[in-house]
């Protein structure tokens, strides 16, 4: 435990210093991190995944305070958090069945050899049935789950399923470690995932518009170059990081014809665009996005010239919350020295003549808040959804215990 | 000891072999300065809170996202308090960062403490030195890399000091953060820093270069727009140099300097230009003002309120720069403005308006109170329709309702304020008492263990502690004087120590106020403007290009320098006889000008006397005559001036030159009153017949159409010539006069 602490400081000590590169650097080590720690929790007594769920919490809740902005972070830690809660209940599922199966034999022996094979089978089954993201299959289940889970919290059968605790323990840490290395394939793999759908929605002669800088994006577009589209690509350079000229070397290292225009002159151009593509930070529970600065315009832009405005983003960046003043609190305030010299305009700056009140100020926001109704398409690694869906979306990924990670636990 | 460094040496030896030495730095923990009192008496500097973190933990945080392995604190006044602080600190339990500390009780200077640290024998490599209070997020990376660079190829650069562009005002002559205009001659191609002087101030607006440095360098950029970060890289050869050299006590007025002037050993200082990240030591209460702006303007970035590497306190931005911790207390009434910092746990009552400050931990604010520019230090009381403007609260302060704090007022820690009391501006108060000796050459913050004020142990621990004293303080001398700070108040007002006052506007919180400005601005028209009209002293960076190839072009521009000069003289002159200056302002002037264009005395004369003869030309005259009056009645007028400018025979001869010139070229008019202006400035006693004389011989040789005005005053000259050797040969001083008026009589006839 105490090297796990040491590795939740490292972690929260390179998040301080934004030593991440981007949203996807941030799930991965965070899912990992998560792992690391699921697999060494020591459950000794009691509820072995409230335990889990608790110890998870904690740190991610002192994660979440280190870094409230990079929302990738906290759904990763509530996407482990469901995963706990699944895994849980599936392995309910099977201990109740075991029970009624066993209902007339008293030997511990015979249940002992025999419920492996069975839990398996059963757990597999629980998990087929509760992590298929199907409203219907939801529906049909859900009460039944809530009633085993009632059953289960019943005195009578807690005595039951402590004894083959250390078991239990053992298969609940194993299945979550399991279900998080799924996860963090998703997130490796989200970039082909989302790449696959390019075809469908580029196609040939087109002029596609974006800005900044995107994985996501890039691989998006090389994918539909590889189809044997042919189409040019418009990339805003993103002032003052200037992403977008990464973005069009690279663009232009893989063959893609690409033109890089200033993030002033999108207007102008927009009404030769038939797409805009862009990469988000995070897409927010009411389908609205944190962009990187500059995206709200070019939406804006869009909307105007009725193009179609469509946001790449795998399903780690699907935030739970909704956004309160994202424009405030969800963004990330960075130096001015990125858009001007300090030293070249410290003399405006003199407070020790005039009021002393500084006159010039420079303010320099990371990201945009672009809000649902401007977005037209997420495509994301599992499909092509509308803004509107996102709340279905997170149903799925989500279990609405985990939504406010920050509770103050209860004493 | 022998062994030991035998040891250090070895090390250092294998350096080069090793594939990488951890970074170390010495991080000074004292000023070895007085500008905090009377606040350093209780608490050392590094440990004052700006915008709510303990400066140390600035200079930390970036020492260790710098990439520095291990840092060692040096602690002198106050050293337990440091010590303690730094121990119950994250500092202490960070991986890859070791934070050790030194504790000396009788250093008193940079100097002793870098001698204790060689003795330590612990510095092995290239080290950063830097003081306590500094706030940077450079990336030392290439800073390194350069110095490392430069010590592979020459042994001796020692150093690689820090800079960054900041230009000085003109008015005040001290930089945004109050302290002195610095000037500094750089390589500008080596970065090899030649020339330092901060206190340029005493030169009255010269500075003097060595000659050796023009010959020893093809070019040299003198800049005083620049400056120090005192972030030093150093080599370890530093310490050893303060050893050897035991009176280097000050870093930059000793150590620098004395290095630069020192050309036997052949150390070299090198500089390293900042542009867009951020360095600035808090070295008074300006800097202290400036920095806390632009922590909360973000300069500092990740170093910021709400980012911040280090404490655990969330603190939120929101919109115009105000930041407020999570938990905090504010009235819906009350009205806080941009760029404003509010600590946890404090409580802001109806109608109270801040703007531009920062508000610690726990404090309580009433109603009604005004609060501008100020810094409200941790758990401060102050009571409804108090008004606070440009002011440092130190933790614990009472104010009593209706108290104002002028701009520039200083409460310590534990102070008490009256009820409707006004504090003077300026004016620091305190609850220990103003020592008496002060010990001016020293310049240390180190408090005097018999003044009854115990090290206090830790920040945590020390306001229950400090309240125990404080009580028994006050039956101590429950008598406090209700002058001193209002009925109920508590502590003493300090006095303004010898000469302090000048300077206590320029280093206060306050912004320097109108009239102290124009007050400046009028002694420096008075005394250093004198030198330039412009306000320029030295334009800013200008290379002093060592050039020979050049010439041509030194030639083209003395002329037009000369053309300009001319037109200079002449307006001051037209200014001075339009508005009646006194003549002695226009000698000033004109100096002053002489100065800046780099010109002669001789080239005054001349453009004076033309100047003169130019305005009697433009003066209203309908014939020559009239024009004579003119001219008579202006040299008249003037002739104290145009002596003044001519001690010598060679200036005179000039002007007579000048006066031909002018004559041939432009003011034709004149040329008919040659012989009799000149005649006319004879008797003023503004030319001496020797100038007359030796222009006359001057001209002997010259072409004819050059002779015009020689002939046109033969009578006079020959007249002069006669007087001239009359008065050399046969007749005395008082004859003078009296053979003079004969002279002049037969030459009007």
């Amino acid at each position: 435990m105490p090297d796990m602490q040491v590795l939740v400081n490292d972690f929260a000590t390179k998040l301080k210093k934004h030593e991440f590169g981007g949203s996807h650097a941030a799930a991965r080590l965070t899912a990992e991190l998560l792992r690391s720690l699921v697999s060494q929790q020591r459950l000794s007594y009691g509820d072995q995944a409230e335990a889990l769920i608790e110890a998870i919490r904690a740190v991610g809740e002192q994660l979440i305070a280190v870094n409230p902005v990079e929302l990738a972070i906290g759904n990763i830690v509530r996407r482990v958090l469901h995963i706990i809660r699944e895994e849980d209940l599936s392995l309910m599922i099977n201990d109740v069945g075991e029970l009624k199966l066993l209902a007339g034999s008293d030997n511990e022996d015979i249940v002992e050899q025999n419920d492996n094979p069975v839990l398996s089978v059963a757990t597999i089954g629980a998990r087929s049935i509760l992590r298929t993201p199907s409203l219907h299959a939801l529906l049909e289940y859900s009460p039944d789950s809530a009633a085993v889970h009632h059953t289960s919290s019943g005195g009578d059968c807690r005595g039951k399923y402590n004894s083959d605790k250390s078991a239990r323990s053992r298969k609940l840490k194993h299945e979550v470690i399991e279900a998080i290395n799924e996860v963090l394939q998703d997130i490796d793999s989200c970039h082909e995932q989302i790449a696959e759908q390019a075809v469908e929605h580029i196609h040939h002669k087109e002029i596609i518009l974006t800005l900044g800088r995107s994985k996501t994006v890039l691989e998006f577009l090389c994918a539909a170059k590889e189809k044997k589209r042919s189409f040019q690509v418009l990339v805003a350079e993103g002032a003052p990081r200037y992403q977008g000229h990464v973005l069009a070397k690279e663009l232009a290292a893989r063959g893609l014809q690409t033109t890089l225009i200033t993030d002033s002159a999108v207007f102008a151009m927009i009404s030769r665009v038939n797409m805009v593509i862009v990469g988000v930070r995070a897409v927010m529970a009411n389908g609205g996005v944190i962009a990187p600065v500059g995206l709200n315009m070019v939406a804006l832009a869009a909307r105007k010239h009725a193009v179609p405005f469509v946001v790449v983003a795998g399903t780690h960046k699907l935030c739970p919350l909704y956004p309160h003043k994202p424009e405030i609190l969800l963004n990330d305030m960075r130096s001015p020295s990125e858009l001007l010299d300090f030293g070249e305009f410290s003399d405006c700056m003199d407070f020790g003549i005039g009021t002393g009140d500084p006159l010039l100020h420079v303010t320099n926001p990371a990201f945009d808040y672009v809000p649902p109704e401007l977005v037209n398409l997420f495509i994301t690694d599992i499909g092509g959804y509308n803004p509107s869906y996102m709340y279905r979306l997170i149903a799925d990924y989500y279990s609405a215990d985990d939504l406010v990670v920050q509770r103050k636990p209860t004493p | 000891m022998g062994a030991q460094r035998k040891v250090g040496t070895r090390v250092s030896e294998d350096q080069e072999d090793l594939a990488r030495v951890p970074l170390q730095a010495i991080l000074l923990a004292d000023s070895f300065a007085t500008k905090f009192r009377p606040i350093t008496l209780e608490r050392p500097k590094v440990l004052l809170p700006l915008v709510n973190g303990p400066m140390i933990d600035y200079t930390l945080a970036w020492l260790e996202s710098a990439g520095v392995e291990e840092v060692f604190v040096f602690c002198c006044a106050h050293s337990k308090q440091v010590i303690d602080y730094l121990e119950n600190s994250q500092w202490t339990s960070q991986p890859n960062f070791s934070v050790s500390t030194i504790e000396s009780h009788n250093s008193v200077s940079a100097g002793d403490a870098l001698r204790l640290i060689y003795e330590r024998n612990v510095i092995h490599g290239d080290f950063v030195l830097i003081t306590g209070d500094t706030v940077s997020n450079m990336s030392l990376t290439e800073a390194l890399q350069e110095h490392k660079e430069r010590r592979k190829k020459d042994n001796n650069a020692v150093m690689t000091m820090v800079i960054t562009q900041s230009k000085p005002s003109p008015i005040t002559h001290q930089s945004r953060l109050g302290t002195d205009e610095l000037f500094m001659a750089i390589d500008p191609y080596t970065k090899q820093l030649l020339y330092y002087e901060d206190k340029a101030d005493h030169l009255k607006g010269t500075i003097s270069l060595d000659k050796i440095l023009l010959v020893d360098n093809p070019s040299i950029s003198l800049q005083n727009d620049r400056q120090d970060c005192y972030i030093d890289i150093c080599s370890p050869e530093v310490l050893s140099l303060f050893t050897d050299n035991f009176d280097y006590q000050h870093l930059r007025r000793h150590f620098v300097k004395g290095l630069l002037v020192d050309d036997i050993m052949g150390y070299k200082i090198f500089t390293h230009e900042i542009n867009s990240s951020y360095a600035a030591r808090i070295d008074n209460f300006r800097s202290y003002d400036t920095i806390s702006k632009d922590i909360i303007q973000r300069w500092t970035y990740p170093l910021v309120p709400d980012v911040k590497c280090f404490g655990n306190c969330t603190t939120k931005l929101d919109r115009q720069g105000m930041y407020r911790a999570l938990e905090i207390g504010q009235s819906r009434s009350a009205q806080i403005g941009p760029f404003t910092v509010i600590g946890n746990g404090t409580n802001i009552g109806n109608d109270t308006k801040i703007s531009n400050s920062v508000i610690g931990e726990g404090c309580t604010i009433g109603s009604n109170v005004s609060i501008e520019g100020s810094y409200v230090w941790n758990n401060v009381t102050v009571e409804d329709g108090c008004k606070l403007r440009h002011a440092i609260v130190c933790d614990g302060v009472i104010m009593k309702s209706g108290a104002i704090l002028n701009p520039g007022v200083v409460l310590s820690f534990n102070v008490v304020i009256g009820q409707h009391f006004v504090v003077p501006a300026y004016s620091k108060v305190s609850l220990l008492q103003q020592p008496i000796k002060q010990d001016s050459d020293e310049e240390l913050e180190y408090a005097d263990q018999s003044s009854g004020v115990a090290d206090i142990p830790s920040i945590t621990s020390t306001s229950d502690q400090l309240n125990g004293e404080l009580i028994s303080k006050l039956s101590e001398r429950r008598s406090w004087a209700a002058s001193e700070v209002g009925t109920g108040g508590v502590g003493y007002i300090w006095s303004v120590c010898e000469g302090g006052h000048e300077e206590e506007w320029r280093h206060s919180v306050a912004p320097i106020p109108a009239d102290k400005l124009a007050e400046v601005m009028q002694t420096t028209d008075d005394e250093l403007e004198l030198s330039a009209q412009d306000g320029n002293v030295l334009p800013p960076s200008g290379e002093l290009k060592h050039d020979f190839d050049s010439e041509d072009d030194d030639n083209e521009d003395s002329r037009d320098e000369s053309v300009y000069f001319e037109k200079e003289v002449e307006a001051t002159f037209l200014r001075a006889v339009n508005e009646s200056v006194k003549e002695d302002h226009i000698i000033l002037e004109v100096n002053s000008l002489r100065l800046s264009s780099n010109m002669t005395s001789t080239d005054c004369a001349g453009a004076l006397f033309y100047s003169v003869m130019k305005l009697a030309l433009e003066t209203a005259h309908s014939s020559t005559s009239e024009l004579l009056m003119n001219a008579a009645s202006l040299i008249t007028t003037w002739q104290k001036l145009l002596k003044y400018y001519l001690p010598s025979v060679d200036e005179e001869i000039e002007v007579i030159l000048k006066f031909e010139e002018m004559c041939s070229e432009f003011a034709k008019e004149f040329s008919p009153l040659f012989a009799q202006i000149l005649h006319l400035l004879y008797d003023k006693d503004i030319l001496q017949e020797e100038a007359i004389l030796a222009w006359a011989a001057e001209k002997e040789g010259a072409d004819e159409s050059d002779k015009v005005f020689v002939k046109q005053s033969e009578q006079f000259i020959h007249v002069s010539i006669y007087v001239h050797f009359l008065f050399h040969n046969i007749f005395s001083d008082s004859m003078q006069s009296c053979m003079w008026s004969f002279a002049s009589s037969m030459l009007t006839s």
